[in-house]
């Protein structure tokens, strides 16, 4: 693996077919040096700039049939001041919608500095032909989208056919064109760390500036162990290409202390380059909340009640 | 870009009550030594005064052997399930207080409190348990009838796992119907202290553990007394070889863990982050001070630059500092002499022709501290790749064929441990089965279990201890 290099533009399939058989890992070995990162213990100070961290990563989210204009108004408004009373709250760094939600959401986030990313591509199934694919991320691009959430072809994936699941993040990334591009792997899907290790490669070979772990839609979300395994795949891809790529990890952090061991592993493994919102990212609905409270509890000693947070 | 500092993290160490003077613990009553000396017993992470222990002179060794000549009277007779009972107490006991044993291990050995409170103690309480199971289990296992315990056992630890070795000694030992004279090591004898008043809490018959401190002197006192009938030592090569000299032409019987200069060696078909992890692990637990540690690496030549770079890496990420912050990853060197032997052996290797790698981070003003450091470019000939330097320095070498990696390996006069990284589990076979070591760990290092027999080839000593090996350790056939 050591021995590819070669510069991002000339990444060649059989470079990318190298990579994905050259997969190993040792899931022992993995699940002791990710427990053992939970161990650490953030108080004081440092929790608090972790928790301002958080919320300055959070790409708030909602994506739901039920979600209306109302609903993402609601959730600009919060994306943008997530605790009106105390200033030194950060914005998040995004909100995350449908489609035909974009518009809405863009027309909310006016001036302020958060920006708007949509799911695309037949999200969270990706079961439909490639033209639809690049219809709904066109769509979503025309409408403003500044970020793309894609998800990866889990058939072709699982049925070995790896180049299929390249050529069609490549042909979504040129639709993409500046527009940042994240894909999703949805590791509850693929199981096993070889297959989530070989699934960041491809999509980082691909073009995308993110890999994420999980739609939300699944039992199985995000887990620290996956993440650990696609933080080593940017790693190796730096180190190959020179390319610092970015992660997002989404589905099932429900609380602060859960996404502090994120936050760890990120600044133990990858350095503080990555501890900034255009390199990590957490996509969350319920977890800002957490976080404000969190935050609130540092500063006065006190828990509050959800009320004292607005909605969202 | 953020530089995200962790705030300070500090275990309290007040839970524990140190005393500004110990006593022995002789006959079930913690007595003033008879020598009327103490000796100093400082905090190696800020060379503060802890307490003072007893400098135990012959004198009070008599008067230890003698108790425990009478307790062996008494723990001989009883049945295997009363003594199965009294280890199952110590056992509870220690779960009872081990935040409390935990910290004084880091104050006054200078390990992380990682360490001492998810390695040292669960494995402590973990060891009582299991022969405490054996006890009453021993005729199950063998014809014992024409088995019999020795008798007063002489048992020396070193100060590398205080608490842990005493446990690998007097566990066993108890459990086969031995009583024990143990002397804990010169710079750490406060845990072996505290457990004196485990055994007076479990209600311990008197004479069944006697606890006595003192230097070299002391052991040697032990070694010598005439009715002692078994020593069990663990410590340094050159110290086994001693006592097996004084021993020798005395029916006493001996087991010796010594000294090790384990290969730790990468395929290149291993998973290589696991591998990293592995060999940081391998030697940088407890500060290197690991007789089993890692600290030959050897690489296959094809992976040698991405695995050095990628190690070099990791190790930046290592938080040396204060053992009670719960944060840190590597503690203090546990004796000034101690650091003025790794800063020999360190600076011959540079001399040698070594290339040296040693992390950036900062060390605290006082205390004993030495950076985790990386030997590359190294000979099989030069000293760093021969002697053991029992502190965080890991000592580079290549190989191109399994043949070679095995014959490296072997090329050294111990043989306590070794690893191989490779995802081929027939490698691992091959390799395991041409490995002079007792313990070869596959794609994984440093794990132990009570269950588990450890103990050397060669120049690293001879019998077991841990498992049913380990029990024969303390049982002699008898006509």
């Amino acid at each position: 693996m050591g021995k590819i290099k070669t510069s991002y533009d000339s990444i060649q399939w059989s470079n990318v077919l190298e990579m994905v058989y050259e997969s190993r890992i040792d899931s022992v070995g993995l699940n002791e040096r990710v427990n053992s990162l939970a161990t650490r213990s953030i108080k004081k100070d440092s929790k608090l700039e972790a928790l301002n961290m958080i919320v300055s990563m959070c790409d708030l989210t909602t994506l739901e049939g039920e979600d209306t204009e109302g609903k993402i108004s609601q959730m600009v408004a919060k994306a943008i001041k997530p605790n009106p009373l105390d200033s030194s709250v950060p914005s998040v760094a995004a909100v995350c919608v449908y489609p035909s939600l974009v518009g809405t959401a863009k027309e909310k986030v006016q001036n302020s500095n958060v920006k708007v990313a949509a799911v695309s591509s037949y999200f969270p199934s990706g079961q439909v032909p490639m033209e639809s694919k690049l219809l709904d991320t066109k769509y979503a691009i025309e409408s403003g989208a500044d970020e793309i959430d894609i998800v990866i072809n889990r058939k072709a994936f699982l049925e070995g056919d790896y180049r299929k699941v390249y050529d069609e993040i490549v042909a979504l990334k040129e639709v993409c064109q500046d527009v940042h591009l994240k894909t999703i792997l949805e590791v509850g899907d693929l199981k096993t760390y070889e297959n989530i290790r070989k699934a960041s490669l491809i999509s980082l070979a691909a073009g995308s500036d993110f890999i994420k772990t999980s739609t939300g839609k699944l039992s199985i979300g995000s887990s620290r162990q996956a993440c650990y395994v696609m933080l080593k795949s940017v790693l190796d891809f730096e180190s190959m290409t020179g390319v610092k790529a970015g992660i997002k990890v989404a589905g099932g952090i429900r609380d602060a202390k859960d996404a502090i061991r994120y936050l760890v592993m990120i600044n133990e493994e990858m350095g503080s380059d990555w501890l900034n919102p255009e390199l990590f990212r957490f996509g969350a609905s319920s977890l800002l909340d957490d976080v404000l409270k969190q935050i609130k509890k540092l500063k006065t000693g006190a828990y509050q009640a959800g009320y004292y947070f607005p909605r969202g | 870009m953020i530089d995200w500092q962790y705030s300070e993290s500090i275990e309290s160490p007040d839970i524990v009550s140190i005393k500004k003077k110990y006593t022995n613990y002789i006959g079930g009553k913690f007595v003033e030594p008879k020598s009327k000396k103490y000796i100093n017993t400082i905090s190696p992470s800020t060379e503060e005064l802890l307490s003072k222990v007893p400098l135990s002179n012959e004198k009070d060794i008599n008067n230890a052997v003698n108790s425990a000549k009478e307790g062996f009277e008494v723990w001989s007779k009883l049945t295997p399930n009363q003594r199965s009972r009294y280890l199952f107490k110590i056992a509870r006991l220690i779960q009872e207080r081990s935040r409390e044993f935990a910290v004084l291990e880091s104050l006054d050995g200078g390990k992380p409190i990682k360490e001492s409170r998810d390695f040292d103690l669960p494995q402590v309480a973990a060891n009582f348990f299991y022969f405490a199971g054996w006890a009453d289990k021993l005729d199950l296992s063998w014809a014992t009838k024409s088995l019999k315990p020795y008798g007063v056992v002489g048992q020396i630890i070193p100060w590398n796992f205080p608490l842990l070795m005493l446990a690998w000694k007097i566990a066993p030992a108890l459990a086969t119907g031995n009583t024990v004279v143990l002397k804990p090591a010169e710079t750490t004898p406060l845990t072996a202290l505290l457990f004196a008043e485990i055994c007076e809490q479990a209600g311990l018959p008197p004479g069944v553990v006697n606890i006595v401190t003192g230097d070299g002197s002391t052991g040697s006192l032990i070694v010598n007394h005439k009715d002692i009938n078994k020593i069990a030592f663990t410590g340094s090569t050159q110290v086994g070889k001693l006592i097996q000299k004084s021993l020798a032409g005395r029916d006493v019987g001996l087991t010796l863990e010594l000294g090790g200069k384990a290969a730790n060696i990468v395929y290149e078909d291993a998973a290589i982050d696991q591998a990293v992890e592995g060999v940081v692990n391998g030697i940088f637990f407890n500060q290197g001070h690991v007789c089993c540690a890692g600290s030959r690496l050897l690489l296959q030549e094809s992976i040698h630059d991405e695995f050095v770079k990628k190690l070099e890496k990791r190790m930046q990420s290592l938080r040396v500092g204060n053992p009670l912050d719960k944060n840190t990853d590597i503690g203090a060197i546990n004796s000034k002499e101690q650091l003025d032997k790794i800063t020999g052996l360190v600076n011959e290797g540079v001399e040698d022709g070594g290339e040296l790698f040693q992390t950036e981070c900062e060390l605290p003003g006082n205390g004993f501290w030495f950076r985790p450091t990386l030997f590359t470019n190294v000979q099989p000939s030069y000293s760093i790749a021969r002697e053991e330097i029992f502190g965080p320095v890991l000592t580079t070498l290549t190989f191109r064929t399994p043949e070679e990696a095995v014959e490296i390996a072997n090329n050294t006069e111990y043989g306590l441990s070794a690893g191989v990284w490779t995802e081929k589990g027939s490698k691992i076979l091959w390799t395991a089965d041409r490995l002079d070591a007792g313990v070869v760990w596959a794609n994984t290092f440093n794990k132990f279990d009570p269950s588990s027999p450890f103990g050397g080839y060669k120049e690293s000593g001879f019998g077991r201890e841990g498992g049913r090996h380990g029990l024969l350790s303390y049982l002699k056939a008898s006509s």
